[in-house]
């Protein structure tokens, strides 16, 4: 779970993060009221859930009342399209208004989950600024590693290490160890998956201060997170994935015009790819989870067509935990219930598979069936009403 | 003889009272697992399935002998459990929780490393399918009719798609000596290389089916053990080729994040480490067939 780069350094700065002194806007006039109270010139940022806002026009640096009104007024309620953001951009509803820093240098400061120690590992370089991505392949040699005992948490003596590596001097190490153990006990302490500070700017007196800031959370500890739970921004999310998250479904939405309706993380990656090879383009991801009602497979049929690019669904089952009969009586019951105007492709094995094929067999839709996974993405390829022009 | 579960191994099942568990443990019970009990706190004294059910694994243990466990137990409190089953002396405990916080994981890795090796738990998972050895006996959520008993391991995170494995291979006569999922978590109790490695001891195991997927560096670690440590041959099929970078497809862990964790990438490094790699899902009881003809041959 994603927050907005003001939760973030509202948080950070709880645990003794530096940051500038800044405020939020909805509107235009609380965007001048804001920088009046902190004084201009400022920075007015775009709060949306990705990166890239510089580069795509999100961030604004205000000299005048006029300029910040302007820049509000011209932003809020428009869909920012960045390198991350995916083709549909995000929407843009509130502002940061931020004190303008005077910057001398720019450190990158990042925290994830490394998945080969399995511990929390700080990634850090003397040349900030840019995506850590584009960090890693142009300026390789800058990055610092540091893997974190779980059993100790981050020692003073890592930390000074790790700023004296980074080059820094005089008071900027005390302020570098309280900001390298801060994020730590920010992570550790409310279930973050990652920390990113990008850029913590060397300011021309030489102080740190944290210009940008981004945190993501691990959805499955939310349970015990209330207070970061309760910053989720559904507007930042892709509506589609979050109704049927709320359903019991993992949905993802992509680019082609097979739906996909699977059961299994693994096995809706495989069906994914077969259908690649066999010359078409999914529409999605989506896996359906164990123990599916027959209303849950109405459900997904109903997430899958809501994107209008789909010509075809495809239903694969391999029933575990999953019972055949079910998945095949809310198929058929889908494709009364909603109408269906396109071509269903359903292939079913594993538990109960003769009594889920007798169902399909029986009743009266027209239903293609598919004995094996090839099988099934090939027909689906060929069911499309475009499949002959194509 | 197998991996992990042998006609040996005393398995017990936490969370034994519950729907799920219930249903599970009957279905173990019915083809012919050896469960010798179950736990649930506060229901100790009573018994479920003609099984005796205890409040701690502890008393389990001490009464039953127990080994091994299989957990149904929800993810909140499911690292507790393993923490629990590990200090009783449980020497191999499969997981089938979704859903468990990384940072409890963290903790639970750290835990197990206060054992010495001749009493460490192993554990599976978790978010796995988990074991079956056919016709000896499971510990999961698999369908056991699927699986042919036989001399092939079959290691996986998915549980369905090691599902299409075993069925693709029982329709060319194949069969599995044990198939292990060890889950779609970004950390996980057991790796692919730690289960290779006990394949390659394992004298009913001839070849090895690995199926893996997008994310992690657990396949690029398994490609440089079976070229540097294994004899046996192996066959692989990584999921994920038509997956978004940054997207994460189901699975906490199935998220390409890194260098060298897209599946292309990884198809590169298991070929360059001589592994037979499936070119399609389809294709994976094929892909294993040759690698038993080469072995044949050889």
């Amino acid at each position: 779970m994603d927050i907005h780069e003001h939760q973030a350094k509202d948080i950070l700065a709880k645990f003794g993060v530096p940051v500038p002194r800044g405020g939020l806007a909805y509107s235009p006039e609380q965007a001048a009221y804001q920088a009046r109270e902190i004084g201009l010139p400022v920075v007015i940022k775009a709060q949306i859930h990705s990166g890239g806002r510089g580069e795509a026009g999100g961030v604004k640096f205000c000299r005048t009342d006029e300029e910040v009104r302007e820049f509000a007024a011209n932003i809020l309620g428009r869909q920012l399209v960045t390198k991350q953001s995916g083709p549909a951009g995000k929407g843009v509803y509130r502002l940061w208004v931020e004190a303008a820093t005077d910057i001398a240098q720019e450190v990158y400061l990042g925290f994830v989950l490394d998945r080969k120690s399995e511990r929390i590992m700080i990634v850090a370089s003397a040349a900030g600024g840019m995506e850590i991505e584009d960090l890693a392949e142009n300026d390789p040699d800058s990055l610092v590693r540091m893997i974190v005992d779980p059993a100790t948490g981050l020692c003073d003596f890592e930390a000074r290490e790790l700023a004296f590596r980074l080059g820094l001097t005089g008071n900027q190490i005390g302020q570098m160890v309280n900001t390298l153990r801060a994020c730590y006990r920010a992570y550790r302490d409310l279930d973050a998956t990652m920390v990113e500070i990008n850029p913590l700017a060397i300011t021309g007196s030489g102080d740190l201060v944290a210009l940008d800031a981004k945190m993501s959370f691990d959805t499955n500890a939310m349970f015990r997170r209330p207070e970061v739970a309760a910053l989720r921004d559904l507007s930042q999310e892709d509506p589609r994935e979050a109704m049927a998250a709320g359903s019991g479904l993992s949905y993802i939405g992509l680019d082609g015009d097979i739906g996909c309706i699977i059961n299994g993380a693994g096995l809706a990656m495989a069906t994914m790819d077969m259908i690649k090879l066999a010359g078409a383009e999914p529409a999605n991801f989506l896996d359906i989870g164990g123990g599916a009602s027959a209303e849950r497979v109405v459900t997904a049929f109903r997430t899958v067509l809501t994107d209008p690019n789909v010509s075809v669904i495809l239903v694969n089952i391999f029933a575990g935990i999953n019972r055949c009969d079910w998945i095949a009586a809310g198929v058929v019951q889908a494709y009364k219930e909603v109408g269906m105007t396109i071509p269903v492709v359903v292939r079913l094995a594993g538990t109960n598979v003769e009594e889920g094929r007798r169902i399909l067999e029986t009743a009266d839709v027209p239903i293609i069936t598919a004995g094996t996974l090839a099988e099934a993405a090939e027909a689906a390829v060929k069911a499309r009403p475009n499949a002959a022009a194509a | 003889m197998a991996i992990l579960i042998t006609p040996e191994t005393k398995i017990i099942v936490q969370g034994i009272s519950g729907r799920i568990g219930q249903f599970h443990a009957q279905e173990m019970i019915e083809t012919g697992t050896n469960v010798v009990g179950g736990v649930t706190p506060g229901r100790g004294g009573t018994t479920v399935l003609g099984k005796p059910v205890f409040n701690t694994v502890r008393e389990a243990v001490e009464a039953t002998g127990a080994d091994a466990s299989l957990m149904f137990v929800p993810p909140p409190v499911a690292a507790d459990a393993m923490m629990e089953a590990a200090d009783a002396g449980i020497r191999v405990a499969v997981s089938v929780a979704d859903g468990i916080p990384a940072q409890d994981m963290m903790k639970v890795k750290r835990f197990l490393r206060r054992y010495k090796a001749d009493r460490k738990m192993r554990l599976i998972g978790p978010n796995c399918a988990g074991v079956i050895s056919p016709g000896i006996g499971f510990m999961g959520i698999m369908p056991p009719h699927i699986y042919m008993p036989g001399r092939v391991g079959i290691v996986g995170r998915s549980g369905t798609l090691g599902y299409e494995a075993a069925s693709q291979m029982k329709a060319l006569g194949i069969g599995v000596s044990t198939s292990v999922g060890i889950g779609g978590d970004p950390i996980n109790g057991s790796s692919f290389r730690d289960i290779l490695e006990l394949f390659e001891n394992d004298p009913d195991t001839d070849a090895v089916m690995m199926i893996g997927e997008i994310g992690g560096p657990q396949e690029a670690e398994a490609a440089e053990y079976i070229r540097d440590h294994m004899t046996k041959p192996v066959a692989a099929y990584i999921a994920g080729l038509s997956a978004p970078k940054g997207r994460k497809m189901g699975h906490a862990g199935a998220i390409i994040s890194a260098f060298g964790e897209s599946a292309q990438e990884k198809v590169v490094i298991l070929q360059e480490a001589g592994i037979k790699v499936a070119p399609n899902p389809s294709s994976m009881g094929a892909t294993v067939a040759e690698i038993l003809g080469k072995k044949a041959a050889a």
